[in-house]
């Protein structure tokens, strides 16, 4: 049977672009703490790329960079935000 | 917690208006219709009328689509958390504390009192309660006897999924674990008892209040290692909280934390009970549950809110008048098919769910972990012990009244 993290790399497949190899770095994830109200989804679906304070607002770990392994999972916790709170930028755009 | 009447008509709205004809315009959230056929009730006003309104309560509206939801939620100059149970009277103690802080609470004195109690329900404090919840959930299901498979018929409501938030809370508070039946009178009495007349409804309060009272003296004799003690010894500004305040949280925590939980489990259930290809799945994809409990919680969200209209307002052509309340239907939002594709369907692994079961904006749901944690700890033990079940009687299924939804009787039959 497949599971359900299996189609997390079918629904949001990594697409590097043409003529282009994808490095380490180019992605980057960002918490916009005036948004953010601790629902705490991305630390649930992307603990490696989030984690929570004492209050349990969300923090990216580290400076935000997400490795090629961990983009569809940066991409689940983007739209899954229910306050729009996270972005993920591209370095490539 | 004490409100004011701003009705001298002390009938209840069922004896004065009588069931609902019409939801566009009269409509009730607590006639017994209204929950029991709740998503086509919505359906029907997002297409006819998305912000629905009623006389009754003392004028109430009803925005059912996820923008309007979304866009009440966010507006906290407009609509005012002061009350949020929509009831005949209105709080008596004014913004921005109000009664049940900080959930009654607006800016900015709502930026201080979560502070206060969001770390003691911050993840990483509220994991460690799984294991005492397993336990729990254990020990309701072991105490359902000896099952004979296709003929045992066990009430999923009452005997299984009401014990779970109740003892959780009551030894998270460090209340006498005996009292969980007091606990449930008073949730039931606050929230789906609506309609009852002014006076009963104001001794409930106060046997409430005397209650919370009792055991705020007892942790001020003997104050040990819970959220009680926390809460009499922490301080805003170098000052600990007034009674009052002390109180409202309680109240908060024990009103919030009971019938939400206790009803996401049930309908969470019911669902199942339903669905044999959705608990297999469950059975056996590990990887699934991150994304079914949070699918659970969109399609079948427990939590109406409500607000109270600060001014007089027109709101999308609608003219509000301070004081009306608007109910936030966040369950309703979770299935708007304009903002959820396929929104009527549960889609176990849906990989995009901003679902607003724990509300949008400030006042996101405090012990939105909590919920989360007991709801999947209680599916976990169910489907373990009982991977196969089914509705004993779907017309023997009941549904509470008022703004939290869920089953209050639930009989299923052990497969």
């Amino acid at each position: 049977m497949i599971g359900a993290l299996d189609l997390v790399d079918a629904a949001y497949p990594l697409t590097p672009r043409e003529g282009r190899s994808r490095t380490i770095g180019e992605m980057r994830v960002t918490v916009d703490q005036d948004k953010c109200e601790g629902h705490n989804r991305c630390y649930a679906l992307a603990p490696e790329l989030f984690d929570v304070d004492d209050f349990g607002q969300a923090v990216v770990i580290g400076d935000g960079t997400v490795t090629d392994d961990l983009a569809g999972k940066a991409r689940l916790a983007v739209a899954n935000c229910p306050e729009y709170a996270i972005t993920l930028e591209d370095g490539d755009e | 917690m004490s409100e004011q009447t701003v009705e001298p008509d002390e009938r209840s709205h069922a004896e004065r208006y009588g069931p609902v004809a019409d939801w566009t315009r009269d409509f009730d959230h607590a006639d017994p219709a209204y929950n029991r056929n709740v998503h086509a009730v919505w359906d029907g006003l997002r297409d006819e009328c998305p912000i629905a309104h009623t006389e009754r309560y003392g004028g109430a509206w009803l925005p059912t689509t996820h923008d309007l939801v979304r866009e009440v939620a966010y507006d906290t100059d407009r609509f005012s958390s002061r009350g949020v149970v929509a009831s005949l009277a209105r709080p008596d103690i004014p913004a921005p504390v109000g009664p049940a802080p900080p959930i009654t609470s607006d800016p900015p004195f709502h930026q201080i009192a979560p502070r206060l109690l969001l770390p003691p329900f911050a993840p990483k404090q509220i994991e460690p309660w799984e294991d005492e919840i397993r336990i729990l959930c254990r020990q309701r299901l072991d105490a359902m006897g000896d099952v004979e498979p296709g003929t045992t018929v066990v009430d999923a409501a009452l005997d299984y999924a009401q014990h779970i938030p109740v003892n959780v809370i009551s030894r998270m508070l460090g209340f006498p674990l005996g009292d969980d039946d007091l606990f449930r009178e008073f949730v039931h009495d606050t929230l789906e008892g609506v309609n009852l007349p002014l006076d009963e409804r104001e001794a409930s309060f106060e046997r409430l209040d005397t209650y919370i009272d009792a055991q705020v003296l007892d942790h001020e004799r003997n104050p040990r290692d819970d959220l009680t003690s926390y809460l009499m010894q922490v301080e805003i500004d170098g000052n600990p909280l007034s009674l009052e305040h002390v109180r409202g949280s309680i109240v908060l925590l024990l009103i919030a934390g009971i019938d939400t939980t206790w009803s996401a489990i049930g309908s969470s259930i019911w669902h199942l009970a339903q669905h044999p290809d959705d608990r297999r799945r469950l059975a056996e994809d590990d990887d699934v549950w991150t994304f079914a409990i949070e699918e659970l919680l969109r399609a079948y969200a427990p939590v109406t809110m409500a607000r109270l209209v600060a001014d007089d307002v027109d709101f999308h052509g609608c003219p509000m008048k301070a004081d009306e309340w608007v109910l936030l239907p966040f369950p309703a939002a979770n299935r708007d098919p304009a903002f959820f594709d396929r929104a009527d369907e549960v889609i176990l692994d849906r990989q995009e769910n901003r679902h607003a079961a724990f509300g949008l904006g400030i006042h996101r749901c405090l012990g939105s972990n909590l919920a989360r944690l007991e709801l999947r700890v209680a599916l976990e033990e169910l489907i373990a012990r009982f991977p196969d079940f089914e509705l004993a009687d779907p017309e023997a299924v009941t549904w509470s009244v008022g703004q939290i939804r869920g089953p209050r009787s639930l009989p299923i039959r052990l497969l």
